[in-house]
């Protein structure tokens, strides 16, 4: 299979894959998921976060079937199209930084750049400062890549070492069928769940895992990433991964329209806040470490899921980050900013910054 | 003739490695070294979009070697 011509990775075919997400993110909402949180790798991050108990916020603990398909979507894709190369080595404490801080940022927001775009389409006007705030800091990582910043090469490794988070992720399903939800209980076993708040409301177990597992199959075959296509635009003025992107925004808004979920407004929007800076500079924090880092959240995932293991270092940030970011009020809830949310703010942006501007090779 | 070895260096820097290679050439021929699918469709499609010839593709090790020519 693997001669054959790569149809998702043409213009069309990114188009496809940024329909097919748009339009099963909406349904996921639909079917349980929270509203404008069809999918959300930063919250669904955070909320397996709360399941291994990492954090315990008691209305944000899920262990989310779509991550875990995501990264083994990618997993058989890249295995199919033979496009599995386990390697690693490229500054991997950076990139567990990188993903602490990334994960800090988005949760001053509420949302990765796939929810900001979702909340978009669901009509939550505080989302315009969150994606403007998203631009603002992958173009300054634009910068600091034209620049030279560089995380240096990364090397060929050992095949069980790409298979490690994919393997991870099939332990945490396989701890899902061990520890089922019992309703009203907010603990099975060792995993913890939430009885009220975002965490609680889900679509099941096998469509949640099979929307991830077809999405991470499609997105691994067409490179989908929602920093890459602003950073591409910006730095190369190359529209191909932001067709992607404006594929996803647009059907999510008439999959929404389509099943009245429209709801345009800026207060008393699902898990969101009305604190527009904070919008904005969450995320200008979270696209700087996004763009640092090379990949969106849910880029990482697939990356990490064809064998990439400083990719898996950076999801694993992502999920200690959250951890950090409940534990030390840094986290914004529909109320507004966490007691910690701006000290976080500013101690992560001083942090990517400080990785932006040394991390680049001496030249002569 | 240039060779751009972007081997294991993440996303966008094989393209922006073979871009400063074309600019800096202006013509002529390059050959670049990547280790991913990926790197190897993005940097074709830098070429392409800068007017570069994607001329070959071969296997290459553990990636390909991507020959790229403007006349």
């Amino acid at each position: 299979m693997a001669g054959v011509k790569n149809i998702l990775a043409t213009r069309w075919g990114i188009v496809g894959v940024g329909v097919f997400i748009g339009v099963f993110a909406a349904f996921l909402q639909k079917w349980g998921n929270p509203a404008n949180m069809g999918i959300c790798v930063a919250c669904f991050d955070r909320d397996i976060a709360g399941a291994l108990g990492l954090h315990r916020a008691a209305v944000v603990q899920y262990m989310r079937p779509e991550i875990i398909g995501f990264v083994l979507g990618s997993l058989v894709a890249a295995f199919l199209f033979k496009e599995f190369r386990p390697r690693a080595g490229s500054a991997p404490f950076v990139r567990f930084t990188l993903g602490v801080f990334a994960m800090i940022g988005a949760l001053v927001f509420l949302g990765c750049p796939w929810r900001a775009l979702l909340r978009l389409a669901g009509g939550d006007g505080n989302a315009i400062f969150g994606l403007a705030g998203l631009i603002f800091g992958i173009w300054i990582g634009t910068f600091f890549l034209k620049g030279g910043y560089n995380l240096g090469r990364s090397n060929k490794t050992y095949a069980s070492a790409g298979w490690l988070m994919p393997l991870m992720m099939l332990g945490f399903l396989v701890l899902m069928l061990v520890f089922p939800q019992i309703p009203e209980q907010p603990q099975s076993g060792v995993l913890f769940y939430s009885v009220k708040g975002p965490g609680s409301m889900h679509a099941s177990l096998t469509i949640s895992l099979v929307v991830g597992l077809a999405i991470g199959f499609l997105a691994q075959r067409s490179r989908f990433c929602t920093m890459g296509a602003f950073r591409d635009l910006i730095l190369f003025k190359q529209v191909h991964l932001f067709a992607g992107l404006l594929a996803l925004l647009v059907t999510a808004f008439v999959t929404n329209l389509i099943l009245g979920q429209f709801h345009p407004g800026f207060e008393k929007q699902p898990v969101s806040h009305t604190m527009g800076l904070w919008n904005f500079a969450g995320m200008t924090v979270a696209g700087l470490a996004f763009a640092l880092a090379g990949g969106c959240p849910g880029r990482q995932l697939f990356m990490a899921g064809e064998g990439d293991g400083d990719a898996a270092v950076f999801v694993t940030g992502m999920i200690v980050g959250a951890g950090i970011s409940h534990n030390f009020g840094m986290a914004s809830s529909p109320d507004g900013i966490g007691p910690h949310g701006i000290a976080a703010v500013v101690v992560a942006l001083a942090v990517c910054l400080f990785i932006g501007f040394t991390m680049r090779p001496k030249t002569n | 003739m240039t060779t751009v070895d972007a081997r294991g260096l993440s996303c966008p820097q094989p393209v922006l490695l073979s871009l400063g290679e074309m600019k800096k050439l202006g013509k002529g021929r390059i050959e670049i070294l990547v280790d991913t699918d990926t790197s190897k469709e993005n940097v074709s499609r830098a070429a392409a979009s800068q007017g570069w010839d994607v001329k070959d593709v071969q296997p290459d090790g553990e990636g390909y070697r991507i020959a790229i020519q403007k006349e």
